[in-house]
């Protein structure tokens, strides 16, 4: 048996004028036959296809732009690391650094400002990274499953990474002891962390300030320098780093909860 | 398609979600806020319903476990809080509505929930459909991709709800998630209510007494510190008498019930 030819069924899908006997026998095939049937059911002229290529065409760019936006996965991901609080304490951070950095290049000798600003830096970002006067979201945050140590030490880093690579830069360019710029800077960090855990994040950032002044300001603007910034005090600078990063981990439950007094 | 994991079909160990026994919970140094109180909950709407410094919010508090128990036992979906008990598996199954939610103001509605639900440590791929459901639930789909800081105060309250049920928890916690909500979304919040309360045990601390009449399978009347009441809303409003103040049956009862307590503290 000969089955009706694609030709002849387009045309009769078309629409398109046939010769009667022609029209009349596809009709009758039809009738008996499933498998023309199906295949007349697949055939789309090209009016037809061209519309639903139109369609897609129109739908496609919709279909990936929504609802995950490429730029939204970026976003998502940084709002692992830093909260929008921490911003503009980061911004601070660096604005001081860059400062610091551009007197010491303009002013030869003396003491470097650079060394005098690098233990305080990153304090004040990690009290607004874990503070809750600072932070809206705290209580939020204090109740979440990933509330805890991980949160805080990668609230740290975020601040830490532009504080760092920012001292890194200022100590290439001067060519001071990087190690004295380094060591105090993360020293603080987890001091601030460490003290955190009794006191609240804001009160040990005042109070580390505090320390600061009163450890290495004063003696720096009173006699010139202070023995905190001579090579000779890096060991006791990794001694306290060691120390407040022990006690930050030993202290870990703290994190997951709510501070009275925070 | 979500895949169900193995735990949550897993039967339950425990007879009742949340279980206090003489919990006390300190505010400040000295002072309880919650001071002694005994109670069991199990799936439902529950009614906290006190006036103002009974208590509610620090009992709340302690409920979400940020605040510590000084007294007394709390036990939570079977664990017992304090002891040395796997807090961030019990908190992955917990939805809280603080007071006075705070937020991101430059993050959109949608941001904001996928943050709480990243939080919550929900698994990554899940994220996407569990926070499109929970805006839609709360009846912001249309506002998602706006900006926190340019929705209003009821709007605001309504993301609080969809970032505490974003992660399907099985205890929610809602402190005054009425607040600025006008009457019509009222009524669709008592609807997701009851809707919840049928496999959740839903906590909902409101000074509202009607929202207590229409949605709550169940009141707890909190008064310094103490449980005063526990019962159904027709119950309170039973308490009640023609003589006590109040326009409802259930608020004539609701201040039968705190009178009769303000008098005998009084002594």
């Amino acid at each position: 048996m000969s089955h009706v030819p694609d030709r002849l069924l387009a045309a009769y899908v078309a629409g398109r004028e046939l010769p009667g006997d022609e029209g009349w026998a596809i009709e009758a095939h039809l009738e008996g036959c499933a498998q023309c049937r199906a295949r007349l059911a697949g055939v789309t002229t090209t009016e037809e296809s061209g519309f639903l290529d139109a369609v897609w065409a129109g739908l496609q760019p919709r279909l990936t732009a929504e609802p995950q936006p490429l730029r939204g996965r970026a976003r998502a991901w940084l709002h692992g690391w830093a909260t929008p609080v921490m911003v503009p304490w980061l911004g601070m951070v660096v604005l001081v650094a860059a400062i610091a950095v551009f007197l010491d290049q303009a002013s030869a000798g003396g003491v470097s400002l650079v060394q005098l600003f690098a233990p305080v830096l990153p304090v004040f970002g990690v009290a607004a990274a874990w503070s809750r006067g600072l932070d809206p979201a705290y209580e939020l945050t204090a109740g979440s499953p990933r509330a805890g140590l991980d949160l805080i030490l990668r609230r740290t880093v975020a601040v830490l990474v532009p504080v760092v690579l920012v001292l890194l830069l200022a100590g290439w360019l001067s060519g001071s002891n990087i190690g004295l710029v380094l060591l105090p800077a993360l020293a603080f960090s987890a001091g601030t962390l460490a003290l955190g855990t009794f006191i609240g994040a804001g009160w040990a950032a005042g109070v580390l300030a505090g320390v600061w002044l009163s450890a290495l300001v004063l003696p720096t603007v009173a006699f010139g320098g202070s023995v905190a910034l001579l090579s000779a005090s890096l060991p006791v600078w990794a001694a306290v780093f060691v120390l407040a990063a022990g006690l930050v981990v030993l202290r870990r439950g703290f994190f997951m909860r709510l501070a009275a007094h925070n | 398609m979500r895949t169900v994991e193995a735990a949550e079909v897993a039967p339950t160990t425990y007879a009742w979600e949340i279980q206090a026994e003489q919990l006390k919970v300190r505010v400040g140094r000295k002072r309880m806020a919650v001071d002694g109180l005994d109670v069991a909950l199990s799936t439902g709407v529950h009614g906290l319903l006190g006036p103002n410094g009974a208590g509610k919010t620090t009992l709340i508090r302690a409920l979400a476990t940020v605040l510590r128990p000084a007294h007394g036992s709390l036990t939570l979906l079977g664990d017992t809080v304090g002891a040395s008990i796997d807090l961030r598996r019990l908190r992955r199954r917990i939805g809280y509505l603080p007071q006075t939610f705070g937020y991101y103001k430059r993050f959109t509605v949608r941001e904001f929930v996928e943050y709480i639900a990243w939080l919550k440590e929900m698994p990554k791929q899940a994220v996407p459909e569990a926070v499109q459901r929970a805006i839609e639930r709360v009846g912001l789909a249309d506002r998602a991709g706006d900006k926190m800081k340019t929705l209003s105060g009821g709007m605001v309250r309504r993301v609080g709800i969809a970032q505490a049920i974003v992660n399907d928890p099985q205890i929610l916690l809602l402190d005054e998630p009425t607040a600025g909500l006008d009457p019509a979304q009222r009524v669709r919040f008592r609807e997701l209510m009851q809707e919840l309360g049928r496999d959740t045990c839903v906590v909902v601390s409101t000074h509202l007494v009607e929202d207590v009449a229409t949605a709550c399978t169940d009141v707890i009347l909190f008064s310094a510190g103490k449980l005063v009441f526990q019962g159904t809303p027709d119950d309170l409003a039973g308490a009640g008498s023609p003589e006590d103040t109040g326009d409802s049956p259930i608020e004539r009862g609701y201040s039968a019930l705190l009178g009769d307590r303000v008098g005998r503290d009084s002594w």
